[in-house]
Order: structure tokens, then sequence, then C-alpha cells
């Protein structure tokens, strides 16, 4: 069973809780970073909470997940609590990762999150192995792994597949492809017009979505859980989005137009859109979503003074800490 | 009964073990089922462990490497062959940015038990993709273990203590070696390790001179400290068995006992072991004990040629260590 399902009024209420809490962690996040509260770089998911949703809905507790260095969304759609996760941003002991890992490298294995990685498909290879593990385990836990559209030109991308593919190994490839490797366009970075038509190269499933459309991102993904879950083996979706803001905070947006940033957020924000779609069907009032907007403002508020209450990271214990 | 076998039979028994022994372990890489290794290695245990357990893997190193860190995060104790040593090249980001980081970038809160065999060295005609000894490339990286054993009984040992330790460790596996016999002794205990990662332990005493070295360098060693005995010089070898963590305090000891330090590696010397195994020792009072200046022995500072000839004139052979050694003893 799914943990959450967003095509059904009560899943609905979660799957949208769950996209303002995405998007207020990153806007807090961006803020306490305009303000020189919060060092290093981050990379941010804004406009793209429905492929981290709809996926992570389509998940049961105890299955894993693999992120990339844009995972914020991935992460806390997958259970992670904000406040932890907002500790590590800001360098506290109690952080994640005590602080060491920072906003590319969240992780929690014990919870099934394998951890966010800083490596462009550096996760692929990992995700095939976790799902080795967990069938030689004698387990039906389903790994999803999530990569961008840039990850797709990588090595590791094709060895990656191309193992759990002979090995029938239970992951689902989650694509984000939010139309930009940094500055490179992803239509002119990626031969053959579509990640997802590699699949055929595989002899897998692959599928192209909305993936600003939160409930067809979760039928698709469940789908190719349940496949993978039943040993049918591994799929490849291809979710398109868009990330409004840069790159990263060095990001100038030569490469691209106001007009098409605009485009996507006022015509095709995945909030605004699953909103306008529970109030059209009349499965969610009004009321309602005022009320998981505010009480989502008011939990990442809380979620930012108890991680800044948190005390702060130590260099007592490093000696010695790269090893087990 | 103490018996002989040869180094890759003596692999061959621990793994044996460790399979028997363990489910969480694992053999994966290219050709190790029915091919049994390039080396032979894991000649056998296909048969008795199935091809579950004894994998065979496409040519995909990235992959290799990368699902054994994967596997090694969520539970398993994966072992994974990489068929030259020259090839873990094509899986640096795996074993670099992935297995030697996880355990701090995760603030210590998971683990990645993955030992990656690699047979090294030259000496077999194989030319520059496949003869490098790249130990001090790994070495270099804080999160990494990397250990080399010389002996046949070492070859087994270490490599329990390596599948039993909670780190990535790097096996390196020379390929000279496979074939040479020595003594031996298996146990059947894989669960304690009798041998400990990070222990450098000297094989040979003597008075005049130490020589430390690692992998088949100290086999060479050996053999030129019995050709120096002839010559009245008494030579002391250590044998480093781990370059990390390098455990410098016996060599430390033995130079302040001898008062001249020579180490071999069958890597080219600059930015090499070599070099911080010097740095160990005169960054001690050991320093006050030299009565000659030190002297590394290592290849040629160039990739590794074809020809015979050419191969061994750029591989340390026990002639050069004789030389080094009568070099620092005049001096």
């Amino acid at each position: 069973m799914p943990r959450r399902d967003p095509s059904t009024p009560e899943g609905a209420v979660e799957s949208l809780r769950l996209m303002w809490t995405i998007r207020r962690f990153e806007e807090a996040v961006e803020e306490l970073f305009d303000r020189g509260q919060l060092h290093g770089t981050m990379h941010l998911s804004i406009g793209q909470e429905a492929v981290a949703e709809g996926v992570a809905a389509a998940l049961e507790t105890g299955d894993m997940i693999t992120s990339t260095h844009r995972g914020h969304g991935h992460t806390l759609a997958h259970g992670a609590d904000p406040a932890t996760m907002l500790a590590e941003l800001l360098a506290r002991e109690t952080g994640y990762c005590r602080g060491r890992g920072g906003s590319m490298h969240i992780a929690d294995v014990a919870g099934g999150n394998l951890g966010a990685n800083g490596i462009v498909a550096g996760s692929m290879t990992i995700a095939a192995g976790a799902a080795l593990a967990e069938r030689m385990k004698g387990g039906d836990r389903v790994t999803v792994c999530f990569f961008g559209d840039g990850a797709a030109n990588e090595g590791s991308f094709h060895e990656a597949i191309n193992l759990a593919a002979i090995w029938d190994l239970a992951v689902v490839f989650v694509c984000e492809n939010n139309q930009y490797g940094m500055s490179m366009a992803s239509d002119k970075g990626t031969a053959g017009g579509s990640v997802a038509k590699r699949a055929d190269a595989y002899g897998i499933p692959g599928s192209q979505v909305d993936g600003n459309d939160v409930v067809s991102v979760f039928e698709t993904t469940l789908e190719m859980v349940r496949r993978a879950r039943e040993g049918e083996g591994p799929s490849l979706i291809e979710a398109l989005t868009y990330r409004y803001r840069g790159h990263s905070k060095s990001d100038r947006n030569l490469y691209r137009t106001q007009t098409e940033i605009d485009d996507w957020r006022n015509l095709r924000d995945p909030l605004d859109r699953f909103e306008g779609s529970l109030l059209e069907s009349g499965g969610v009032e009004t009321g309602t979503i005022d009320k998981i907007r505010g009480e989502v403002r008011e939990s990442i508020r809380d979620a930012v003074t108890e991680a800044f209450a948190a005390p702060p990271t130590t260099v007592a214990d490093l000696e010695g800490a790269a090893y087990a | 009964m103490p018996e002989t076998t040869t180094y890759a039979k003596a692999l061959n028994t621990a793994l044996a073990g460790l399979l028997a022994g363990d489910e969480r372990v694992f053999l994966m890489g290219e050709d190790v089922g029915v091919y049994g290794g390039a080396f032979g290695v894991s000649d056998g245990l296909l048969d008795r462990f199935g091809e579950d357990r004894v994998r065979d893997t496409p040519i995909s190193e990235d992959a290799i490497v990368g699902a054994g860190v994967g596997a090694a995060l969520t539970g398993m104790l994966p072992i994974v062959e990489i068929q030259f040593s020259d090839f873990v090249v094509n899986a640096m980001d795996p074993l670099i940015n992935q297995a030697a980081k996880l355990h701090f970038m995760y603030g210590g809160r998971a683990n990645v038990p993955l030992v990656i065999r690699a047979p090294g060295g030259g000496g077999t005609g194989a030319a520059a993709q496949h003869s490098q000894s790249l130990e001090a490339w790994f070495a270099h990286i804080p999160g990494l273990k990397v250990v080399l054993p010389a002996t046949v009984q070492d070859a087994h040992d270490l490599l329990i203590a390596a599948v039993r330790d909670p780190n990535p460790v790097v096996f390196l596996e020379h390929k000279l070696l496979y074939k040479t016999e020595g003594h031996f002794e298996a146990t059947d205990d894989v669960e304690n390790p009798v041998a400990k990662i990070g222990e450098s332990r000297v094989i040979r005493h003597g008075s005049d001179l130490t020589i430390a070295a690692y992998s088949i360098m100290t086999i060479r060693a050996l053999q030129a400290a019995e050709q120096l005995a002839d010559d009245g010089i008494d030579v002391e070898v250590i044998d480093l068995r781990t370059v990390r963590p390098l455990d410098i305090g016996p060599v430390r000891e033995s130079v302040m006992k001898t008062g001249r330090l020579v180490v071999a590696h069958e890597a080219p010397i600059p930015v090499g072991v070599g070099a911080e195994v010097v740095a160990g020792v005169v960054e001690s009072n050991a320093l006050d004990y030299l009565l000659a200046p030190v002297r590394r022995v290592g290849a040629m500072d160039v990739p590794m040629p074809y020809a015979k000839d050419l191969e061994q004139a750029v591989i340390p052979q026990t002639g050069d260590i004789v030389d080094a050694v009568k070099e620092v003893i005049k001096s």
C-alpha cells in the first residue's frame, strides 16, 4: 500500500501538506542564506515539488531512496524531519549528519534515505547495490533512485541501469528533468530526444510523465513500484519539471529567459495546479487549503527556531572520524 | 599441522571460509564465477556457493564498486574483485567520492564495509595499463584502508581482517605472488581475524640497516638480506603489510637500533609511500639515530614498458635493494 494517495481526498491533503512543506522549507533556507545565517551553497528544487511527493507517496515505509545534490524535496517527502534537516544546514550537532554533510548530503540510512549525493549520477550504482542486497536478504523493499537530466549523460547511468536490468533489481530510476544541467539545456545535451526512451535500450519500461502533476507522477510511480516489488525488475520514469531558482547561489540565469521562468511559474506551478484541481473536483475546500498553508508556515518557522537552538558542531571528535 | 600452499590458494581458502561462515558475504566481479577469476583466486567457489553469492558481473567497474557500496551500506559484506588494479581507475567515483566518504559525510551514522580486491604490480609483460602499483593514490584518501599482503599467510589472514573491518578496504594482491608457495595455517574462525589491519611486522631481525617494504618488495627485501648477509651486512626487514593506516612505530624502533633506513616499493618513487615512511621516521626522535641519509627504492619514473628487458629495468629488483643498502652502509 502506498503511504499516501494524492488521488483521494484524504491522501491529497497529506500530499499537499508535503508539497507546501518542501516549498516553505526551501524558501526558509533561501532566506537564511540571503541573510548570511547559512554558509556554503545550496540547490533549491522550488517548482519541482510534485516529483518528490508524487514518487515518495507511492512508496511504503521501509522503501529506500537515493537522492541528488538538489535533494531537499526527496528527503522531506520520504519522511525527513524538517528541524533535523535545518539543523544540518545550520551546522548543528543534532543535524542528520552532525554538520559534516550539509545540504548536499542529507542521509538517514536506517530510515531508508541512503543519502543525497553531490556527484551527478553518483548514487545510481549505489541504488542498484542496495536493491541487490535487499534481494539477497530476501526482502521486498523497493529502491527509488532520483537523478537529474544531467546525470543521464554520465557513464554511471548506463552501468547502473544495465546492471539493474540484467539482474531484475527492484529499482525505480526517476529522472527529474528540470530542463537544465546547470546551464546546459537538457534537449541540447541529451541525444535521442528523451531520457525515458533510453529504457528501450535496456528492455525495461520507460515512461515520460508531467512532473508538475503530482497525481500523474504518483500513478506512474505506483505501477513501477508494484512491478519492482513483485520481482518484475527495474524501470525508468522521466518526470518533466522546471526549477525556478538558479542552479545554485552563484547562478545569474544567463542561459534562459525571464519569460520562460515566468511561464512555468504562472501557468504550470505544481502547487497551483494541484490546489486548482482539488478545488475544481470539490475534493478539498478552500478553508482546508488555507489551513494547511498556515500550519506548514508555522511548522517551518518552529523548525528554524528549533534548529537555531540546537548545539553547534564541535571539532573535538573530528580526529579519526573518517573511520568507523 | 602447518603446511604450505600458494598465495592464490590461501586467498581462495579465506574466501571460502568467509562465504561459508557469514551469509552477508558475497563475491562479485568480472569472471569470478565459472572462469574462477582472471588469476584463479575464486576457483571452485561458484560450484560451492552458487551464482548469487559468487556473482559474475558485466565489464562495468563503476557499477561493480558502486553496487558494492550500496550493498555494504545496507547490511551486506561484499567483496568485489576488480580484475586488474588499473581498472579501479574506472571506479574512482564510487571508491573515492562514495565509499571513502559516506561514513564521515553521514555523521558516523552509516558504514561501508566493502572490500575491493585487485591484482596489482608488474612483471607479467602486460605493459602500461595492466601493471601499475596505485596504492599511494588510494592511501591518500581519508576513509580508505589499503592492504598489501606479501606472504601466503597474510594473504589469507588479512583478507579475513579486511572483510571484518567496518571500513572500505582496498586489498591489493601482487600478480607475481599468486603462485608463490609459503607456510600456511588456515583458520576456520572467520569471525575473529588473527591478523589486524594497521600492524607492520619485523620479519627478519638485523642490526646494521632497516628495510621497510610491502607486497612483493618484502619478498625481494628478504632475498636481498640473504645476499647481504654473505657480505657481512646484517639487515632487519619490516613488512609494512598495510600502507593505510601506516604502522610506523616498528620502523622508528628499528631505525633507532640500526641507524640506517631503506624503503622499498614497486611503485614509482615521487609522492609515494616511501616518502610517507621516511617522513614518519624523521618526524620522530628516530631522526637523531640516523647515521646516514635514507634511500628509497622504487620503479623508474615511467609507465610500465612491455619488452621484458625494459620491464625488468623499470621494476626494482632484489639487486637494486642490495645496491641501495650497500650505498647507505658506505655513506
